[in-house]
């Protein structure tokens, strides 16, 4: 696989991000004395300029993916600033500022558990092991809104098979760096850091899920969980574990850090399921962009897994 | 002078409101697809924790006018405390709105669900129907119908409004109740004030030698 690094923007030459926030407020503020008419739309255009000067590594050859949705994509300005992403801060609109200096190489990645050997893995060869697809997936969260994401990867089963897991190995968990000097939001305890999320084998070999490293045809942003993160698509936002340090094949199922904050509003399998209410009421989402909710589907359109759930009882399995 | 300052803290306390409509209809307010952009990626969320926030901050600076007329000899700040009320009641009502309108669209059957089921929507729900009766009788004609003892009982009404709000709050979110406590502070020595005024007979003389809130009663 080839990342080019063209289209390199010198860090001279990109506006500083207080810069853009003053011009903001500068202009909301000749709106106010009834001046020009210069409003939400090109802000946000400018904006998105920002964003698109931060994440400039295109990725070449990518692969269409059968799994992508036609659905409209959502737009990225959007998706870099709105994230919820606690080690950097609560608030959806920090991330994209608190993490533009998030250091995303040297990055190595621990294998570890029922492995036939513990290994450790340089990003850049985990990035070879497969050509990179494009797989456009809605995103919901458990609050209730949605995204759609053109994000690039391939299938966690084709790392998974490298690692060679026992027969032992029946869950996999993910964790997330731990590092409050680069993520400020970790310094205080709003969550048991580091963030651990995890799966069941079966949901971590099924194609769908993807071990994420790009977006909209370029590296994955800093503040969307660079260099690398999951994305399981039928399952609530949080499942998808960002910034990935180490990844262990366990026996049992692991305490994961969302379900040991708050067990009741959510689960270990938290899949995308209208009829079980547990944080909030789950039958509709709104779709970042539209005004009206949409109804919220099961598994979140993602009826292939269903499979996976044969048999269990998916309210009490929330 | 009371009169010059009731009109810029009418339109102070309406620039959050304003700024609100601005970023939500930008530059072109007759362009439907533009509405909103300028509030962020979900503009309707903004609003509702703005207006959220906004209430919260109304109903606790109407709380702090009697201590700050107490504590800074200024009792003519009673003159401004009906008009911050009712500016909390605006910013609850518009928090509301939204709720049943651009969040749930109207749907009665998931309105009437999430309030029965969601805890921190029946506190919130209860919080602004307890305002309601308050700001219909804030005025003049009603504390002389009421009478001022009873009228003043029935505005005691606004401590449980505020408490049911901060808990609101702090229900809601997921994980981070840092701005919910704060909330839950001020509020909390706003009404410790009260229970200290109550407790300790040395402000309760005071109290009575300044009679504030008859005053009020009669002179409105």
């Amino acid at each position: 696989m080839l990342i080019k690094k063209d289209n390199e923007v010198p860090s001279s030459e990109i506006t500083p991000r207080n810069i853009y926030l003053n011009r903001r407020k500068f202009l909301a503020g000749l709106g106010i004395a009834g001046a020009a008419a210069t409003g939400g739309l090109g802000l946000r255009r400018a904006l998105s300029g920002a964003a698109q000067a931060f994440a400039d590594a295109k990725i070449s050859g990518l692969q269409k993916s059968p799994f992508s949705t036609t659905e409209k994509i959502t737009p990225m300005t959007d998706v870099t600033h709105y994230n919820n992403y606690y080690e950097f801060s609560t608030d959806k609109e920090g991330p994209a500022e608190l993490a533009k200096n998030f250091k995303t190489r040297p990055w190595n990645v621990t294998i570890d558990g029922a492995v036939q050997k513990k290994l450790k893995w340089d990003i850049d060869s985990i990035l070879k092991f497969s050509a990179p697809e494009e797989r456009i997936y809605r995103h919901r969260c458990v609050e209730g809104w949605s995204i759609v994401v053109p994000w690039i990867g391939f299938s966690l089963s084709e790392l998974i098979k490298r690692a060679q897991p026992t027969s032992k190995a029946n869950f996999v968990q993910f964790t997330t760096i731990y590092d409050p000097g680069q993520m400020p939001g970790q310094q205080r305890q709003v969550l048991d850091w580091p963030y651990v999320e995890a799966l069941r084998m079966d949901e971590a070999m099924h194609p769908l899920t993807l071990l994420c490293f790009g977006m909209y045809g370029e590296n994955l942003a800093n503040q969307d969980g660079a260099p690398l993160r999951l994305i399981v698509p039928w399952k609530y936002g949080f499942k998808s574990a960002k910034a990935i340090v180490k990844i262990s094949f366990v026996e049992h199922q692991p305490e994961t850090t969302w379900s040991k904050a708050n067990p009741h509003d959510f689960g270990f399998y938290s899949n995308v399921n209208p009829n079980v209410e547990r944080y909030h009421s789950q039958s509709y989402e709104r779709r970042l962009g539209e005004f009206r909710p949409r109804p919220t589907l099961m598994f979140n359109g993602y009826d292939q897994v269903a499979g996976l759930y044969s048999g269990m009882d998916l309210v009490k399995n929330y | 002078m009371i009169r010059i300052t009731k009109i810029f803290i009418f339109i102070a306390a309406l620039v959050p409101f304003g700024l609100l409509l601005w970023r939500f209809f930008g530059a072109a307010p007759f362009d439907m697809t533009t509405w909103g952009a300028g509030l962020g990626a979900n503009p309707i969320e903004k609003i509702t924790h703005v207006t959220g926030d906004w209430t919260l901050r109304f109903l606790l600076i109407t709380l702090a006018i009697t201590p700050l007329r107490k504590l800074l000899n200024i009792p003519s700040l009673i003159k401004f405390r009906r008009m911050l009320g009712l500016f909390a009641f605006f910013y609850a009502s518009s928090h509301f709105l939204t709720y049943i309108w651009l969040d749930k669209f109207f749907n009665l059957h998931e309105i009437l669900a999430d309030v029965a089921k969601r805890k921190f929507i029946t506190i919130g729900f209860t919080g602004f129907l307890l305002l309601i009766p308050l700001a219909v009788t804030s005025t003049a004609g009603w504390i002389r119908r009421l009478g001022g003892k009873r009228w003043q009982a029935l505005h005691r009404l606004i401590y449980v409004a505020a408490i049911a709000g901060v808990i609101h709050y702090l229900w809601l979110v997921k994980a981070d109740i840092r701005r919910p406590v704060q909330y839950g502070i001020l509020l909390g020595i706003l009404l410790l004030y009260r229970v200290a005024m109550w407790l300790i007979p040395s402000f309760q003389k005071r109290r009575s030698m300044t009679a504030p809130h008859k005053v009020t009663a009669v002179s409105q």
